[in-house]
């Protein structure tokens, strides 16, 4: 998305508009765009490490439960985006994020948001399967008995590896460690965890590129089967795997610069900036 | 195919490196020999330790008091004593009060204080001084300790000569050396599992409390306990504050601020007595020592092994 939209509401892609945020455009505006509704706004959003700038003024709308991948070079910035959705920026001293992120309409930058209170809501799948060295039953009880939703906790955990497609395999070993279980069973485990407490929005960073092609596989039939409830964000290196898996893409390029977000079939097929066609087709990156 | 012709371009008996390999081989007898140093002058001392000991460390050393007289430790002598045989009792109990009221401060203050540079204090010039400093203060020896807690807990908080004075100053030796390998352990827990508990919605305390924590037990308690082992040897500190040479009860359990007797000032009295039998009393009571001491570290090792899931 090229254009600066002005508020929270706001999705429409060639509008220019510098109305601040709670001054929101038509619905109208918004049905053309996309039809859907954004659960996530970025409004100029720049991210700087020390001196650094990672993130050059990100305007993008995150459209609920649908599946958007972030793709682009590494360095390009995509990661850098996917944390400071949730804040996860906030745990790197040097960091420092500019502009505005919305969600549902908040900006999540202001002071009074508790950034534990937003990733209760948005929840995290990590590159690298990371389970805690604890059992499978409370690797995804974690984020339940943080969040005092200690009710049914049994009931939960076994809903949360359904969802997860990994209660079959693990239903007889739930007291042994997550750390016995094979790579694509440990990430299949983080999403367990990530959508125990029943998140909004799920963000992945690279959760396969640690995986063989079967385990990858797996993952990637779990992320469409998730968007049919949660609104994932996922960065990917892979191409092929954001064509297959996702609704909307946002290529960024160098300089933490998002080129072009559309369609995942229309960036695909018939992409508007010659860039990002150079980088679909492999001329570089 | 002809015979290959001599080659002077290969010099294959390799007369250079034969030389080089000589001054390998001395070298190796060099690190050897430094080696050998260290571990003959070790299991002598032991040897002559054990040999001193023998005969003289009996079940009666370990559960009366001590004496002036050096009969009364001589076994030979058990059966026609007036009063009861010499032993190491009190010091011996005296000892493990003070270590284990050591231990205590030292996990609570020690522990507490790695979490908070490792977890919570901001990398400030501020935190980089302090914890420069108290690795610096791992290294003051232990008679300045001594001093300062003569200062600090006998005169200024008038605890006197007493159990927690010398536990206290026991402590601030240790501290230094706990709260550094306390910080090794935490930083050692990978990050991942940090972020993995943010990103489902743990805050800081939680973070810490139950996935930070578990995770650095097992080297923060190997930290400790070492740390204490080599308290549990200290002279000079317990000098300093005045712990007693010869008790004849054990201190109360109850009663932190009476006085002491610890193994290490024990041994040395012993040790400074003329008659010549009194050295095999003393080195009774270093096996004595030695033996709490070993059994620490083996205390220690077990941790370690049994809750290193990494290893």
């Amino acid at each position: 998305m090229t254009a600066n939209s002005g508020g929270p509401e706001t999705v429409s892609k060639h509008q220019i508009d510098d109305s601040p945020p709670a001054e929101t455009t038509t619905s109208e505006t918004l049905e053309d765009a996309w039809g859907d509704e954004a659960v996530i706004q970025s409004r100029d959003l720049e991210v700087f490490y020390g001196d650094e700038q990672a993130l050059d003024e990100i305007d993008m709308d995150i459209p609920e439960r649908q599946v958007t991948a972030l793709i682009g070079p590494s360095g390009c910035g995509k990661s850098t985006f996917l944390r400071s959705i949730n804040r996860m920026n906030d745990l790197i001293d040097v960091a420092r994020v500019e502009g505005d992120l919305y969600f549902h309409g908040k900006n999540v930058y202001d002071d009074d948001v508790d950034p534990v209170a937003l990733r209760r809501k948005i929840g995290m799948v990590f590159q690298k399967p990371n389970p805690f060295p604890k059992s499978i039953f409370d690797n995804v009880a974690y984020g339940l008995r943080v969040q005092d939703q200690e009710d049914n906790v049994d009931e939960q955990v076994q809903q949360a590896l359904e969802r997860a497609a990994l209660w079959d395999e693990v239903k007889d070993q739930l007291d042994s460690s997550g750390l016995d279980l094979s790579g694509g069973q440990q990430q299949r485990l983080c999403i367990a965890r990530a959508i125990a407490p029943d998140p909004e929005v799920i963000l992945m960073d690279e959760p396969a590129s640690a995986l063989d092609p079967v385990a990858t596989s797996k993952i990637e039939d779990l992320v469409e089967e998730l968007s049919q409830e949660y609104t994932v964000v996922i960065v990917t290196h892979n191409m092929q795997q954001a064509a297959r898996i996702s609704d909307k893409t946002a290529v960024f390029l160098t300089g933490g610069r998002l080129v072009e977000f559309d369609e995942t079939n229309k960036i695909f097929n018939n992409p508007e900036s010659q860039r990002v066609e150079d980088y679909i087709t492999g001329k570089f990156g | 195919m002809s015979a290959p012709t001599e080659s002077e371009e290969f010099e294959f008996d390799g007369t250079s490196i034969k030389r080089k390999r000589q001054i390998g081989r001395v070298f190796l007898g060099l690190c050897v020999g430094a080696t050998m140093v260290g571990i003959v002058a070790l299991v002598a001392l032991l040897l002559d330790v054990l040999v001193e000991a023998w005969g003289w460390l009996t079940w009666e050393f370990l559960t009366y008091p001590p004496s002036q007289l050096v009969e009364n430790y001589n076994p030979a002598n058990y059966g026609d004593l007036p009063t009861g045989p010499g032993g190491i009792y009190p010091a011996l109990v005296g000892s493990i009060y003070l270590i284990s009221l050591t231990a205590i401060f030292t996990l609570v203050l020690g522990v507490g204080a790695a979490i908070y540079l490792e977890e919570y204090a901001p990398d400030t010039r501020l935190t980089q001084f302090i914890e420069a400093n108290i690795s610096n203060l791992a290294g003051v020896p232990s008679i300045v300790y001594g001093l300062l807690g003569l200062a600090m807990f006998v005169r200024a908080l008038h605890t006197g000569a007493s159990l927690i004075a010398g536990a206290l100053t026991l402590t601030l030796l240790i501290l230094p050396i706990v709260i550094v390998s306390s910080q090794e352990a935490l930083r050692a827990v990978p990050d991942s599992m940090r972020r993995a508990s943010y990103g489902s919605g743990a805050t800081k305390w939680q973070t810490v409390r139950n996935v930070v924590l578990p995770e650095a037990v097992p080297g923060i308690m190997t930290g400790i306990i070492l740390s204490l082992s080599r308290a549990i040897g200290e002279t000079a500190p317990i000098l300093m504050v005045g712990a007693a040479t010869s008790m004849f009860a054990p201190p109360e359990v109850t009663d932190p601020t009476g006085p002491f007797a610890a193994m290490p000032m024990q041994i040395f009295e012993w040790a400074s007595l003329p008659e010549g039998d009194f050295q095999h009393v003393a080195a009774a009571g270093i096996v004595v020592l030695l033996a709490i001491l070993l059994l620490m570290n083996a205390v220690a090792i077990f941790i370690r092994n049994r809750y290193d899931r990494r290893g």
